[in-house]
């Protein structure tokens, strides 16, 4: 899957993120998954999804560096893929 | 319970898979839990 | 069901992740140290039950008198919450004949906590399956050992196959997708291993297979129940042709050694990320491990739940990095990662050696070794561990607990609730007459 970084994502309100000293665990009570993010940048970044209008913003603001942004691209895509994180419908008219 | 790496083809510059900043599992069944 | 709170890091955080901060672990060293709270655990709600399986885990039957009250439950679900616990496997006996148990289920879901219980379906009527239909984050596992009435009433009891099937028929009609058929596999049901998966389709359910411990009644009944070695490879066979549309518990990560892992992370969770609350409070490392060896502790004790847990002795050994012992040399250590602690343990093998059912047959030599011991010291204690925890119905006279083990005679039918033979052991609890005694069933809601 292609992760598009440009577009707004959230967390799934079905899903329960944990804190851990190694990053987090997410555990999705729909499809029952349990999701590992190995370390605090990562978790930044899905903690701070919602607040961003992007995810590459998000990205940017828990500091990761540009170069990064392909690995981190695709940390989300696995968590997209398994519904843990989905894109944020935009109320704003889009063309 | 499966672990899954559903991260994509790795490239040549790619991380090793120990590398990967997510992994998940699916958590039916845990040795412990009947 | 809300969004769980997403929540600060816990007070005590204990800092063992090897390495940087920033390096992301394996997933497997991220288990194996353990976690601040666990994935999910097991909690056996109660030792009564209707049935009396002969290879029950828990030796289950006859309710003990100090159980722990509606409230303590509800303060327990309480830890779970602030700590996180995504869910909780309810068991038992017979989770369902606890009176509360539906305001125990509400109760959990109410505060962020899932609930997936076992049950062999004695009260799953029509209104108890609607119930759970309509509930996204309950889940059943209907409890079952043979794919025909034969196989299945030997070890569970008459007229207990018509009621798992009853529940799942109730279940099925309800609407309710997906729920779970649980069996342990035994030498007398891998050949029916088809026809298992044939039921759950036809009630629509997800097969789970798991494996039998010699642990609790497991113990007794041991030498005529587990697998021989050539059905374990037919099993291993089957497990891996069927991939994840069957569910395991993760529990034979033992037969990983025959070839290619089977899926699942291959390791003994107890202690780490899983343990098992007993209906008394006691917290041991696993549901197949109810022995004193595995005792971390109590939720009644100052602390509760999230002290056990995070600062018990038990659990801080446990989470030591494994070595491997006496495995270490095998090339399939890193797949089986020498098997079941519990397995080990009461067919009286190490626990740094190889699992009784060692698929390169290590395990026989080591057992070989334990027999030869038994029978070189017949006067002394058995060499084999069990447990003193035994809430079985009372049977006349008592079942024969031989030292070093062997077969024991099982006869299956309604045993009379009569009072102890001469010599057995003296009545410890008032629930001996009955395993419902002071029970008030209230209906079915």
């Amino acid at each position: 899957m292609t992760f598009d970084l440009d577009r707004a994502w959230q967390v799934d309100p079905r899903v329960s993120l944990r804190p851990e000293p190694f990053g987090a665990l997410l555990y999705h009570f729909g499809t029952r998954r349990l999701s590992f993010l190995k370390n605090q940048t990562v978790l930044a970044v899905v903690r701070s999804l919602s607040d961003h209008p992007s995810a590459r913003s998000a990205c940017l603001a828990a500091g990761v560096p540009e170069a990064e942004l392909p690995a981190y691209a695709r940390a989300l895509a696995t968590l997209a893929e398994s519904t843990m994180i989905s894109e944020r419908i935009s109320h704003d008219s889009r063309a | 319970m499966t672990e899954h790496v559903t991260a994509q083809e790795p490239e040549t510059e790619a991380l090793a898979s120990d590398e990967l900043l997510v992994e998940e599992v699916s958590i039916d069944g845990m040795c412990g839990v009947y | 069901m809300t969004l769980a709170p997403d929540m600060a890091a816990p007070a005590t955080v204990l800092a063992k992740v090897p390495g940087p901060t920033t390096s992301p672990g394996k997933l497997t060293d991220l288990f194996q140290l353990g976690l601040d709270a666990p994935i999910c655990l097991t909690w056996e709600l109660t030792y009564a039950c209707n049935l009396s399986c002969v290879h029950c885990l828990s030796s289950s039957g006859r309710r003990d008198p100090r159980e722990l009250s509606t409230a303590e439950c509800k303060a327990v679900i309480d830890t779970l919450e602030r700590m996180q616990v995504f869910y909780v496997n309810i068991g038992g006996g017979e989770p369902t004949v606890r009176p509360d148990f539906w305001e125990l289920v509400d109760y959990a879901t109410e505060h962020h906590v899932g609930v997936k219980f076992s049950t062999n379906g004695v009260r799953l009527d029509a209104a108890a399956a609607a119930r759970l239909a309509a509930s996204d984050y309950v889940d059943v596992q209907i409890s079952l050992d043979g794919a025909t009435r034969e196989v299945n009433d030997a070890v569970r009891g008459p007229g207990s196959y018509d009621t798992a099937l009853r529940a799942m028929q109730n279940l099925a009609d309800a609407g309710f997708r997906g729920f779970k058929l649980s069996v342990v596999m035994t030498r007398h049901n891998i050949p029916q291993i088809d026809q298992f998966k044939q039921i759950a389709d036809r009630f629509g359910a997800q097969l789970r297979l798991t494996r039998l411990r010699p642990s609790g009644r497991g113990a007794d009944t041991w030498d005529e129940l587990h697998p021989r070695p050539e059905q374990q490879r037919e099993l291993y066979e089957w497990l891996t042709a069927h991939g994840e549309q069957v569910l395991t518990g993760d529990s034979f990560f033992h037969l990983s050694a025959f070839g290619g892992a089977l899926p699942g992370l291959n390791l003994c969770g107890a202690g780490r990320v899983v343990c098992l609350i007993d209906p008394v409070g006691d917290v041991y490392a696993c549901p197949f491990a109810i022995h004193e060896n595995f005792l971390a502790g109590n939720v009644r004790a100052e602390g509760g739940f999230q002290s056990v847990w995070q600062t018990s002795a038990l659990f801080t050994d446990l989470r030591k990095p494994d070595t491997g012992g006496a495995c270490k040399s095998c090339g399939f250590y890193d797949s089986c990662r020498g098997g079941c602690m519990a397995a080990k343990f009461f067919t009286g093998l190490p626990l740094d050696g190889p699992d009784p059912e060692c698929v390169q047959g290590y395990g026989e030599t080591a057992l070989a070794a334990v027999s030869a011991l038994g029978a070189s010291s017949p006067g002394d204690a058995a060499a084999v561990p069990r447990s003193s925890v035994d809430h079985s119905h009372r049977t006349s006279p008592a079942r024969p607990r031989a030292a070093g083990g062997g077969p024991v005679p099982v006869s299956i039918g309604a045993r009379p609730l009569t009072p102890q033979a001469p010599g057995g052991r003296p009545p410890a609890h008032d629930c001996d007459e009955s395993p419902l005694a002071g029970f008030n069933p209230r209906p079915d809601a």
